[in-house]
């Protein structure tokens, strides 16, 4: 969805300006992308917050079958009489103020992993963060599971999403790396197709980081383990499939990061507006 | 009819879905109408974990090579009451569980009679609701067999375990359904790791229902009694957590 990012009007020479003034529009979204990402936009952020409040319970990360006090975590967040930290196989990082040991809205020192303003709820609560987490859950489910098989019925998955073999040359790839390192976005009708990168991005997130993200919060429920065992052995345990939600959870919080900064980079206001009416406003081409 | 325009629904939609992000989660959370939503889908999950699993599936079972080095303990670790500890110093000779409510033979039995019985062994996981899992073996007698032996009444529906230990004067329980109580893993353990239970796991007894979280598994269980609704037991939601902190009743996820 990124665009080039106007040039100067005055750099732009007249007739150009003149032969551009209707922009053309083309329908980009079809309603279900647009119902799915905006109710996304809600559910992915209640299951985070409410993620980072479950956390908070037991801060600490660990790979194999078993995992309790006793184990060495690979990841834990904690904090000691003066300063929060966060621990990272043998290295400890300071976070005090942001992570292990902080202060609430009215100045109170807390000593928990994730902070009120990042969590669901606020105050420390697991049985609520567990209810909104797991009510969220077939919000993100379900209708998901819908998109993806109504995505490839429709073909979007594979006209619009699946990067062709000429894309994936990695001189292609190279050179759409470049392209974005230099905020230099397509303008034109190279602009009606997603660039190779952005389809990698959302190939990657609707078919393994949502996936992902799904069977390791399965695999940590004692009757899905029962009922399908072999999600342990997919992820290597219960407490590998808790850290792999972890780190699935972290890259998605990434992509969302990278989505919202392009999207104000190429021009929040026609990027926002083609995600609400489906339609988007080719960029214009740069003088020839 | 009212036509709301597209943009406005969006706005609207938009601002309230901001509103509930940013400041009103908490106030949401609180309001009656959405806290039945989410118990709502605790009901949903509940009932699509069932379609997904046999009545008897198997909790996963571990080798002796898959144990925890260290097995916590959790919640209380040493009842505070008199009667407890009494039974504690005489090494709970004159110890009895109770099995009765809708039962047409009320059992009492001694412990000693219990390890007599026909017993089950099984190696499994016990994962807290925090998120830690420790793995430990567990040996005891079926939960199917006592309330065999009691005989229940059709109208029975649930299990619920009356248990010695308290927090801050109000004693422990937790209930099941039948799908668990009749589950072939679901036992009452009086041995752990291969020695009598620790007073820190629950001894003299310890309910074990594999498929679902730590807490549903009853430590210093006294008595095993089975109804037919949970209305009348602690505040009506099946158990001290549920009651006092708002943990799901179905803890299975």
């Amino acid at each position: 969805m990124e665009a080039e990012i106007a040039s100067p009007e005055e750099a732009v020479p007249e007739a150009a300006v003149e032969a551009q003034k209707e922009p053309e529009t083309f329908y980009r979204h079809r309603r279900s992308t647009r119902l799915w990402h905006w109710l996304n936009a809600l559910t992915v952020f209640v299951m985070l917050m409410s993620g980072l409040m479950i956390f908070n319970a037991h801060p600490r990360l660990y790979w194999g079958r078993y995992g309790a006090n006793y184990e060495k975590p690979w990841l834990e967040i904690g904090s000691d009489s003066r300063s929060g930290f966060l621990k990272l196989g043998s290295a400890r990082i300071p976070t005090t103020g942001v992570l292990g040991r902080w202060r609430d809205g009215e100045g109170n020192v807390k000593n928990y992993a994730f902070p009120g303003w990042a969590t669901i709820p606020s105050q420390y609560s697991l049985a609520d963060a567990r209810r909104w987490h797991l009510a969220f859950a077939w919000l993100l489910v379900l209708p998901g599971l819908f998109y993806w098989l109504w995505s490839f019925a429709n073909r979007h998955v594979q006209r619009d999403l699946a990067p062709s073999r000429s894309e994936l040359a990695p001189s292609h790839i190279w050179a759409d790396i470049k392209d974005h390192a230099r905020l230099r976005y397509p303008t034109g009708d190279a602009a009606r197709n997603y660039n190779v990168l952005q389809k990698l991005a959302y190939v990657g997130v609707l078919f393994v980081l949502l996936p992902a993200m799904v069977l390791t919060g399965l695999a940590m429920s004692p009757a899905m383990d029962s009922a399908w065992p072999w999600l342990l052995d997919l992820f290597g345990g219960r407490q590998s499939a808790r850290s792999l939600h972890f780190v699935a959870a972290a890259l998605i919080l990434g992509f969302i990061v990278i989505h919202l900064v392009q999207v104000v980079l190429a021009g929040p206001i026609n990027e926002v507006r083609s995600m609400i009416t489906g339609w988007y406003r080719l960029p214009r081409e740069k003088e020839k | 009819m009212i036509r709301l325009s597209r943009r406005r629904l969006i706005a609207s939609l938009g601002a309230g879905a901001g509103g509930l992000l940013v400041s009103g989660c908490d106030r949401v959370g609180r309001s009656p109408a959405f806290q039945s939503l989410l118990t709502g889908a605790e009901d949903l999950t509940m009932k699509a974990q069932r379609l997904v699993s046999s009545r008897n599936a198997l909790a996963p079972e571990y080798g002796e090579a898959d144990m925890s080095p260290v097995f916590r303990t959790n919640g209380n670790t040493m009842p505070a009451s008199l009667d407890y500890q009494a039974h504690l110093g005489s090494g709970f000779r004159n110890w009895r569980l109770v099995v009765d409510g809708l039962v047409e033979r009320p059992l009492s039995l001694s412990l000693d009679h219990i390890r007599r019985l026909p017993a089950r062994t099984q190696i499994t996981r016990h994962d807290c609701v925090e998120g830690w899992s420790a793995i430990g073996k567990w040996t005891g007698v079926p939960l199917k067999l006592l309330l065999g032996g009691a005989g229940l009444k059709p109208q029975a529906r649930y299990i619920v375990f009356h248990c010695a230990d308290d927090f801050g004067g109000t004693p422990y329980y937790e209930s099941i359904d039948l799908v668990d109580a009749l589950h072939p893993q679901t036992i009452l353990a009086w041995a752990m790791n291969g020695a009598p239970l620790s007073v820190g796991h629950g001894a003299p007894l310890r309910a074990r229902i594999e498929r679902q979280l730590g807490y549903k598994h009853a430590k210093y269980v006294m008595r095993i009694e089975a109804v037919d609704s949970l209305a009348r037991i602690g505040r009506g939601k099946g158990g001290f957590w549920e009651d006092v902190a708002g943990y799901e009743w179905y803890a299975g996820i």
